[in-house]
């Protein structure tokens, strides 16, 4: 990294803090008329009623838990990978780190809506909730769904909290820094930060317990969501390894998303010297780690399930292979594993380009994983008289469109009230390895001895 | 912002900081009167070392206990409290995996809670009137000062922040 002084960091970091291009704003409002479409989408459901969706016997699980499992999936971009960078002491995370606990809150905050989009009546989501009811209907706590309620509450908690706490030194340098209304907005926003060594000291405590909490939270929320499916004696479904081959999917969904945000971020808010190769790389390294690990898992329970030929279970499996589901199942590979493998596995082509299109590649593969662990064993189960098929409405599509959008357009608004990077942990960093860095002997002193 | 009698330096590195806090406790001054300001924590110099000391962790574990607590006791009384006597078929009325899942989750939810509470209330968080500030931290400068000091030692005080290599010195209130 190129060394900076704390001044040109402040100066770089807060830019983007200061104005709004018309490239910035004309992006945002396509956003957010996507957003706005998606709400339509929604609200027409909710006055129509879930006829307007694809959902009919059996599958009634579609798009929408597609989207409610990958977008919980992909919140492990963020608070685990930082949690486990924060604990091994990773240096070259500071400017990743904020990157993505941003997409974990807001990709976590996505996924727990469509539980309630999936609802019938969602203004009836509150019967969900365990809380004493003079109806004499109580929440099932014996059922996965209310399991979710519990994990992703918690971890939306722990993350909103990991996002938020190492902020607010930051948000005290915006308060210096700005004047009006911007400075009494900070101001609050600071909670009062004035950097003590009792606060300094308070917050380094609080983002270690924190990191140690949030981290079997994470793997417990996918355990859970894959739990979902695996509780449930359906034909694909039924699985002990579904709770680690969630886990891994959700963490490789959650670096390629990593990536990508982390490439866009480089080149419009111009974070060329922040976010640089060896960021690229290192992360890299880690999803080419977890493609093998994910090819392992989607080969142990395919060989699992072939061999085994319970004749529910292959009514299942063949349709996937090389019936109907065929051409999406091997997309999948293709995207999780042929193109990011290559890629990232030679040296020459995990470039900043490389990685990002083998990212592009995990997210889409990713998505078609969730559709076809749910949609393939609804629309197969043991009585072949039930068997049905899933077709998508303009409705679901339009939605699961807008939640991407959603996604693009609260980074954006995000990006433009918070440093994108963790500026005061840049700054700490370039001191640390200013100060720890041993002085390298001249070749001339080290002839000589 | 400052309302209270005091003192202090703004200091361009931490070394010279370091320097200015020994300054001021060498002239006698009390440590709780002693204040510093950072824009970065500055790990490893004894000026971050003060008030170092915190049960956090505890208070984390303990709130752990609390919250798993009243998330077994959530999962048993959801499960207890159907008006009508549940058959289950012989098996136990309060199921102890799903038991142990929400105890689990309410375990980290009370640690999280409670490391929270504890840092907003020990790291003195959520008051916005602070007594001594000046937004040159926030330009990398380190602030020394002294809270309440007497009138006459005005100038000692500020020949020792000085010569410490205080860039500049500033009083606030009556002195």
């Amino acid at each position: 990294m190129t060394t900076k002084t704390p001044e040109q960091i402040n100066e770089d970091l807060l830019r983007p803090l200061e104005g709004t291009s018309p490239r910035y704003l004309a992006a945002l409002t396509f956003f957010v008329l996507v957003v706005l479409a998606g709400a339509a989408a929604f609200l027409h459901q909710v006055y129509a009623g879930l006829g307007v969706t694809g959902l009919n016997r059996p599958v009634f699980w579609g798009f929408y838990i597609t989207d409610f499992v990958f977008w919980i999936g992909l919140s492990h971009a963020g608070t685990l990978i930082s949690a486990i960078l924060r604990l091994s002491n990773a240096t070259w995370r500071r400017p990743v780190t904020r990157c993505a606990e941003v997409i974990t809150v807001f990709a976590l905050s996505i996924g727990a809506m469509f539980p309630v989009v999936h609802l019938g009546r969602p203004w009836l989501a509150f019967w969900l909730f365990p809380y004493p009811s003079e109806r004499g209907i109580w929440p099932n706590i014996r059922s996965p769904l209310l399991w979710d309620f519990f994990a992703i509450n918690t971890y939306l908690l722990g993350s909103v909290t990991f996002l938020v706490l190492p902020i607010l030194p930051d948000m005290a340098l915006v308060r210096d820094r700005t004047t009006g209304w911007k400075k009494k907005l900070y101001h609050v926003l600071s909670l009062g930060w004035t950097g003590t060594p009792r606060q300094w000291s308070r917050l380094e405590m609080a983002m270690r317990i924190m990191a140690v909490a949030v981290i079997p939270v994470a793997v417990s929320v996918h355990s859970i969501v894959s739990w979902d499916f695996a509780m449930a004696p359906v034909p694909g479904w039924h699985s002990t390894i579904f709770a680690p081959y969630f886990v891994c999917g959700a963490i490789f969904s959650g670096i390629a998303a990593l990536i990508i945000a982390m490439a866009l971020l480089r080149k419009f808010l111009h974070l060329e010297d922040y976010l640089l190769r060896i960021h690229f790389e290192n992360l890299g390294k880690l999803l080419l780690v977890m493609s093998l690990l994910w090819f392992y898992f989607v080969f142990a329970e395919r060989l699992t399930t072939w061999y085994g030929n319970g004749s529910s279970e292959m009514a299942v499996f063949w349709p996937t292979q090389s019936g109907s589901y065929a051409p999406l199942f091997w997309a999948m590979v293709v995207c999780n594993f042929v193109i990011p493998f290559p890629i990232l596995a030679i040296k020459k082509l995990r470039t900043i380009a490389g990685t990002v299109v083998a990212s592009i590649g995990v997210v889409i593969g990713m998505w078609l994983e969730r559709f076809l662990i749910i949609v393939p064993s609804l629309s197969h189960k043991y009585l072949p008289y039930s068997y049905g098929s899933y077709r998508p409405s303009f409705t679901e599509i339009i939605i699961t469109v807008a939640t991407f959008a959603g996604l693009a357009m609260l980074y954006m608004l995000f990006s433009k009230i918070i440093p994108i990077i963790s500026v005061w942990e840049l700054k700490a960093g370039e001191v640390t390895e200013t100060a720890t860095a041993p002085a390298l002997a001249r070749p001339e002193q080290v002839r000589a001895d | 912002m400052a309302s209270v009698n005091s003192i202090y330096g703004l200091f361009a590195d931490p070394d010279a900081a370091d320097r200015g806090v020994n300054a001021l406790r060498h002239a006698g001054v009390a440590q709780d009167q002693i204040v510093v300001m950072s824009s970065e924590p500055h790990e490893g110099h004894a000026f971050s070392l003060l008030d170092h000391k915190t049960i956090m962790p505890w208070l984390a574990a303990l709130g752990g206990v609390v919250g798993g607590a009243c998330g077994f006791l959530l999962a048993r009384y959801t499960q207890v409290a159907y008006p009508e006597p549940l058959i289950t078929g012989g098996m136990p009325l309060v199921a102890p995996f799903p038991s142990a899942i929400v105890t689990y989750e309410l375990t980290m939810m009370g640690a999280v809670i409670t490391t929270v509470v504890t840092l907003l209330i020990t790291a003195r968080l959520l008051k916005w009137k602070q007594p001594l500030y000046d937004s040159e931290i926030s330009y990398g400068k380190i602030l020394v000062g002294v809270l309440g000091p007497s009138g006459a030692a005005r100038t000692d005080l500020e020949n020792r922040l000085r010569s410490a290599g205080a860039e500049k010195i500033k009083t606030t209130g009556q002195l």
